[in-house]
This record gives C-alpha cells, structure tokens and sequence, in this order.
C-alpha cells in the first residue's frame, strides 16, 4: 500500500495556545479587580467614570475566563490534536485563519461593549445582538474546518476525543442560538424573545450546559489526549470512555432547572432537574476515574513531573466539582447554597482546578513539543503548581465558609420572632472572607506569570517547528467491516452520523423540558394585577440591566419563612410575563429587590444610589453618580415600547404616539416631589429618576391587591 | 413574537421524570452492551491511536 506525505501545523496551535495565555491573565486579572471590589468599593472608581463598575466588570471577567481563556483553550487543544488522531492537515488554512482571529475580535468587542454597558442582561450570554451573530459564523467556520479535517481523515476510527469536540460543537451551537433569540431594538440593545418564567427556563438550560458542553465536554476531550500523551501509556479503559461519552451527553442537558430549584419554575421542571443532576455524578465520576487510573503504576512520575501534578489535580477537582454539584441540586443542599458564595466556590474549584490546571498541563506540554525542547525549569513548573494549589485553597475556603456563616445569620430569628441580624450586619461579618478569597485569586494568576516566564524562555530556547513531516496510507474507498462487528462500528466510522446521533441525545431533555412550559397555561398562572410596566419604569429597568444590578441582587423570593419575613411575599410565576429578560439573578450579594417597591422613599433611593454607604454604612455596593448627569434619551421610548409589544406586552395600538408624554408626567412628579419633600434639586430627565421608578415599582403589583 | 399557551394543561406531568428516566436507563444498557461487545484487539488498536 502506498503511502502519503502531509504536514502538521503548529502555528494555528501556537496562535491559539498564546491567545490562551493572553486572555487568561486578563480574564484573571479583572477577576482579582472584581474580587477587591467587593472589600474595598473605591475600586469601582464610580467617581471617574461608569465603565469599571462592578456590574459590567463581572461580566467582562466570566465571559473572558469561559470563551476567550478556556475558549481557546479547547481550540488549542482541537487545532493540535484532531490532525495527529486523524492522520491529516486541517482541512483549511484560510478557515484557520479566520477561526482564529474572528474569534479574538469577538473578545475585544466583547470586552468594550460591556465596559460600555452594552449588555442583554442574561448571565454568560450577555454579548449583544451583533455580537452573537458573528459567533453563530464564526463557530460554524470552525465546524466546517473541524469537519473537513474529518471528512478527509487517514484513520478510520475516531478516537473518543473526537467524539467529545463534535459533541461539544453541536450542542454549544444549539444552546447559543436557542438562548440568544432576541429582537433588536437599536444597534446594541435588544430584548429576548422570551419572558420571565420560560426566560429563566431557556437561560439556565443554557448557562448549565455552557458549564457542560464548553467548560466540561471539550476539556474531557483535551483530557483524553494529553492525558495519556504526558502519561506516556493509553487510557486506561476505552470501553468506559464509549459508555462515559454516552451518557454524559444523555444527562447533562436535563440538570439546568437545578439553578431555579424554589423559585417560580413548575415543580415538574425541578423535580426532572434534580433527578438528573443527580444521576450526573455516575458518568462523571467514570470519566473522573477514567483519567487517574490511566495513572495506576506511574504514580512515581506523578511526583516528579509538574505537568502531570497539574493533570492529577485537575480531574481530581473535577471529581470534586461533579460531586458538589449534584449534592447542590438536592432541595434541601440548595436551599442554602442557591444565591450564596457556595455557588461561587463551586464553579471556581472547576474553572481553577479543573479547566484552569488541564490548560497549565497541556500548555506545559506542548510548548517544549512545539519548540523541539525541553521545559526551561521543571522547578518553576512546580513552585507554579504550589502557588496555584495555595490560591485555590485560599479562595475556596473562605468562600464555603461565608456561604455558611450568612446562612445561619440569615435564618435565625429572635425568640419574640424578628429576624435577629440585619442584611447589613451580615455584609460586614463577610467581607473580610471576601479579602482572603482576593488573595487566593492573587496567588492563582501570580502562577500564570510564572507559567508565561517559563513558557517563554523555553520558546527562546528552542526553534519553533511550524510544520511535522508525516506519513501514512490513505483510507481505502470500499471499506467492509469486519465480520461480526456490531452495528455501533458504523457510528465510530462516520462523524456525520455521531453528529446526528449525539443531536438526538441531547436535543431530548431539552424538548422534554422547555416545550411544556412553553405551551401549557397552567405552568404560568395569570395574575390580573399585573400590568405591563409604564415607559419611565422600562427605561429604569433598562439602566438596571446595563449597570449589571443582577449580579448582585436578586429579583426572586423563595418561600421560606426567612426570606418572607425579610423581602416579603415569595414570588410568583405570573408577576414575571412582562419581563423581557427575566432579572431573577443568581447571587445575593446585596438583598433581593423583587418586593423593593415602596419600602423607601425617593429620597431613600436617591441618596443610595449617589452613595450607598451614606444610607447604608460599610455597604459594599457601588456609587452610580454618573446617573444623576447622564439623561434619558427620550425617543428610544418609542422603538422600545413597539419592540415589547411585538414580544406579546399588551401596550394599546398605537401608544407609541403617547409614551414620552406619559414618561415626562411620570418623571416630572417623582422630581417635583423629591424637591417639595426632600429639597432635592434634580433634573426630570436624569437616568436616576427612571431607576427609582423602576425600583419603586417592583413587586407592587401583588401589594395593590391585598 | 409571542408564545400562545397551546393546552390548558397537561395531565399526568408527573410522569415525565419517570418516562425520561426510562429512556435513559433503556439507552444506557444499549450503549453499555455495545461498549463491551467491542474486540479486544479493536480497543487495543483503538487506545493506541493517539501514539500511532
Ligand atoms: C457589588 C454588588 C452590588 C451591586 C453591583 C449593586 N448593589 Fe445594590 N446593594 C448591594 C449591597 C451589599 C446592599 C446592601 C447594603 C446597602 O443597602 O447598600 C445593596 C442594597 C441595595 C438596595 C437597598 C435594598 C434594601 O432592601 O435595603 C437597593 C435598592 C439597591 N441595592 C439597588 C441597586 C441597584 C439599582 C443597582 C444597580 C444600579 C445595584 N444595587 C447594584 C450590593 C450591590
């Protein structure tokens, strides 16, 4: 048989591997900002301008570390390892190209406009609508590349690692496209389609398969490779990689209500969430051992290679994380840890440990590969390994740690009865937890710079090898199986079929879920009393969404006792029809606001919001001076009105000719009256107005009928 | 666009997790079956690809 000659590429997986590294340390870095924000709320630097505020901050950092540091990440991974399991070149050099560097100009766009408060309010899919059209092209130009190189394969067996990215790509552009279905009101704004309860419901289907199927799959896949390739020995079950693949696709996709166990969402959408989640904990755990036996007898190695250190405790923080998670979807677990730091501890011992560690071990590997080298010191490899080890910890304890602490001052109640511990008092007990979860951050990206340090002198040391020679046959056209082989052979052999198949998996538990809470009244009961909100308040509501106020506060009353007796009546599906996107928020670091209505004054708002610890001493919210300056542009009034409507907000026929009207009567009495009662002097037209509104509207709907 | 609630209701939701589960149990055998259907000699070919 002859064979043929081809090339590997390395410079696509060197572009992508430094792209890794760069928006690592400033995914990082805005994280540690962030982090000391939180202690010392001078960092937002809200004197100066709008743009570092916590609220846009936190986005720019979840979106840098999810699509642009483990994004390329896996890229790095795909654009390395597929040629070499599949014997070929990239299908496509240009499309390489433009894979690459489409995908690095949807960062920075990404990054400026939610500096510039550009955002659509829905956690890890905040990206405006301009935005996520070019990734639905960019993604597909990497799907035609990827499937290319398949299609043109010079063995006929996919390797498991394949069969995590094509699982990965499909599912990531189906959950994209699903979530961000959204009508545009203007350049960068736009309304999601969906509303409230089923808002929530599309959201956290996608949010929990974006951990699952872009920050879990994929990297299962570059676990797969580089695993047994720093290991030097196979994995050590195949077997158990088919049934893991499987059936962690299967499961994956139905865990997303266990982010709304206690809210509004029916009951049967939780329950169908808690069950799964549970049931996770089997594939993953499989593939968790999967990986550490491929170890058994190089143990001895263990100790000395810092890149399988890293390895080691990467999956050893995955096992840690799948175990949580499900632990976290049981009623009772979550009802603590739902809102709390818990939840951040969580996701960080898996991006930290799991996605952060895996991407240091392969980074290791490969740039001494790539180079024609070896490592410039193994001893700043592991002194990195101690550091990042050390920052975990320290992040992760003291975060456990409040989520516990605030839970117990958060429950506890009086003998007479009252809520024994203002909102406030637990703030304070909290923050210097906050300060060591800063540190430990501090730590983790000191060991990236030592990475970048060691990397980089390891480069110099070697020549970079932009291609490798290598050989082998081509697949014969008439190919007959084998006799006896079983019909799964076939599915091993064709990808488009795998695609197909690993479609139908997941598409189930996604259609089981949402399609009924689509169309099926009695999952969202009506309530009569609640009306669509008035054109002052949907411009308040705006500026709540682009200042990031949900990364915060949460818009969702549990009904528990405590939580009653602190925010008020527990919410109800019907109170949330109108909101196009829904505001429930995942994190309670300042209180709930869905029953804020009406519980202070104007003036209450207005100084809180020019200086919160005026109002509140030792808050750790941010100023928003900038809102007494700025003013509404009042004509947006009318394209936003006619775009709600289109959505199903019953605003009458034609009131498009009547809302500034009733915008300027709106604001002009919460003025006049802040300056009758308060002797406040502020324009009408300040965005601040259309916030407290906004603010004093919430919840009020369900009060009136009482 | 607007989403019409297309049922009243729907009886017997709570069936749902049961049938899914169902399903997932069904699959799960299948795959497992296949899985350890596979030769020996193929999964040593098969593990051995990233070294080939
Ligand atoms: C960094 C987190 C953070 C962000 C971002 C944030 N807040 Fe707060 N907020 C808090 C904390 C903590 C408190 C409790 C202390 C206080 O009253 O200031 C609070 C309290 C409040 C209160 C009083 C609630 C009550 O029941 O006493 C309101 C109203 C409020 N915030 C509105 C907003 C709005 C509107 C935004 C967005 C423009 C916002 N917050 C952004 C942390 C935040």
């Amino acid at each position: 048989m002859h064979t043929e000659v081809f090339y590997y590429d390395n410079k696509f997986p060197k572009y992508f591997a430094i792209a890794t590294i760069v928006w690592g340390v400033i995914g990082m870095l805005v994280g540690v900002i962030a982090a000391f924000q939180m202690v010392f709320p001078v960092l937002n630097f809200s004197e100066y301008f709008p743009y570092l505020s916590f609220g846009r901050l936190r986005p720019v950092h979840t979106n840098a570390v999810i699509f642009a540091f483990v994004g390329n990440g896996i890229f790095t991974a795909i654009y390395y390892s597929i040629p070499r399991l599949l014997k070929t070149e990239m299908w496509s050099k240009r499309l390489s190209a433009l894979h690459f560097w489409g995908w690095q100009l949807i960062i920075v766009l990404a990054a400026l406009t939610l500096l510039a408060g550009f955002t659509t309010g829905k956690e890890y899919a905040e990206l405006e609508w301009p935005i996520d059209i070019l990734i639905t092209i960019i993604w597909v130009i990497f799907g035609f590349n990827m499937f290319g190189t398949i299609l043109t394969r010079r063995e006929r067996h996919l390797y498991v690692a394949i069969w995590f990215f094509i699982a990965s790509w499909v599912t990531v552009a189906i959950l994209h496209i699903t979530n961000s279905m959204e009508l545009p009101v203007s350049l960068f704004k736009s309304y999601s389609v969906y509303a409230g309860v089923q808002d929530a419901l599309v959201q956290w289907w996608y949010g929990h398969n974006a951990v699952a199927f872009f920050l879990t799959t994929p990297y299962l896949g570059l676990m797969y490779y580089f695993l047994p390739k720093a290991a030097d020995r196979p994995v050590y079950s195949y077997r158990l990689s088919i049934v893991h693949f499987w059936s962690i696709i299967f499961i994956y996709i139905w865990a997303g209500p266990h982010h709304l166990l206690y809210t509004a969402l029916p009951e049967w959408a939780q329950s169908l969430g808690t069950v799964f989640s549970i049931m996770l904990i089997l594939p993953s755990w499989g593939g968790m051992l999967n990986g550490l036996f491929t170890l058994r007898g190089a143990w001895d190695r263990v100790r000395e290679d810092p890149i399988l250190k890293f390895m080691v405790v990467a999956v050893t923080c995955y096992g840690m994380a799948t175990f949580e998670g499900p632990m976290m979807s049981l009623k009772n677990v979550n009802a603590i840890s739902h809102y709390s730091d818990w939840t951040i501890a969580h996701v960080h011992i898996g991006a930290l440990g799991w996605n952060g560690f895996l991407t240091f071990g392969m980074l290791y590997w490969l740039f001494p590969k790539m180079f024609n080298t070896t490592l410039y010191s193994r001893k700043l490899a592991s002194t990195h390994f101690w550091i990042g080890t050390l920052g975990i910890v320290l992040y992760a304890i003291p975060m456990y740690w409040s989520a516990f602490r605030s839970y117990f001052m958060m429950k506890s109640f009086t003998p007479t009865g009252q809520l024994e511990y203002q909102f406030m008092d637990i703030v304070q007990t909290i923050v210097p937890f906050y300060f060591i979860r800063a540190i430990g951050g501090t730590l983790f990206l000191a060991g990236v710079i030592i990475m970048i340090y060691n990397l980089w002198k390891t480069a110099q040391e070697g020549k970079f090898i932009e291609s490798e020679r290598a050989e082998a046959a081509p697949l014969t056209k008439q190919y007959v199986a084998p006799a006896g082989s079983l019909w799964h052979s076939i599915i091993e052999r064709k990808p488009l079929m795998l695609l197909t198949f690993s479609l139908i998996v997941v598409s189930i538990g996604g259609i089981v879920e949402i399609v009924p809470t689509f169309l099926i009244k009695e999952n969202i009961p009506q309530l009569t009393s609640v009306k669509p909100y008035t054109p002052l308040e949907l411009q308040g509501r705006d500026i709540y969404i682009r200042e990031g106020c949900y990364t915060c506060h949460s818009q969702m009353i549990r009904p528990f006792r405590y939580e009653i007796s602190r925010y008020g009546e527990y919410s109800k599906a019907g109170e949330f029809v109108y909101d196009h996107p829904y505001q429930w928020g995942s994190k309670r670091t300042g209180p709930d606001l869905a029953r804020i209505g009406g519980k202070y004054s104007d003036a209450w708002h207005f100084n809180h919001m020019l200086d919160p610890q005026s109002m509140s001493p030792g808050s750790i919210m941010p100023a928003y001076p900038h809102l007494f300056e700025t003013e509404i542009i009042k004509s947006t009034t009318i394209s936003k009105i006619h775009a709600m409507r289109r959505l199903g907000v019953p605003y009458a026929e034609g009131y498009e000719s009547q809302c500034i009207k009733d915008m300027e009567i709106q604001a002009d009495k919460i003025s006049n009256n802040l300056l009758k009662e308060n002797k406040i002097e502020i324009k009408s037209e300040s965005e601040i107005i259309a916030l407290i509104a906004y603010l004093q509207r919430l919840g009020t709907d369900i009060k009136l009928k009482k | 666009m607007k989403f019409q609630h297309y049922l009243e209701r729907i009886s017997g939701i709570q069936i749902f997790p049961f049938i899914s589960l169902l399903i997932f149990v069904c699959f799960f055998v299948g795959v497992s079956y296949w899985a350890f259907k596979i030769h020996k000699s193929k999964i040593k070919e098969y593990e051995n690809i990233p070294f080939n």
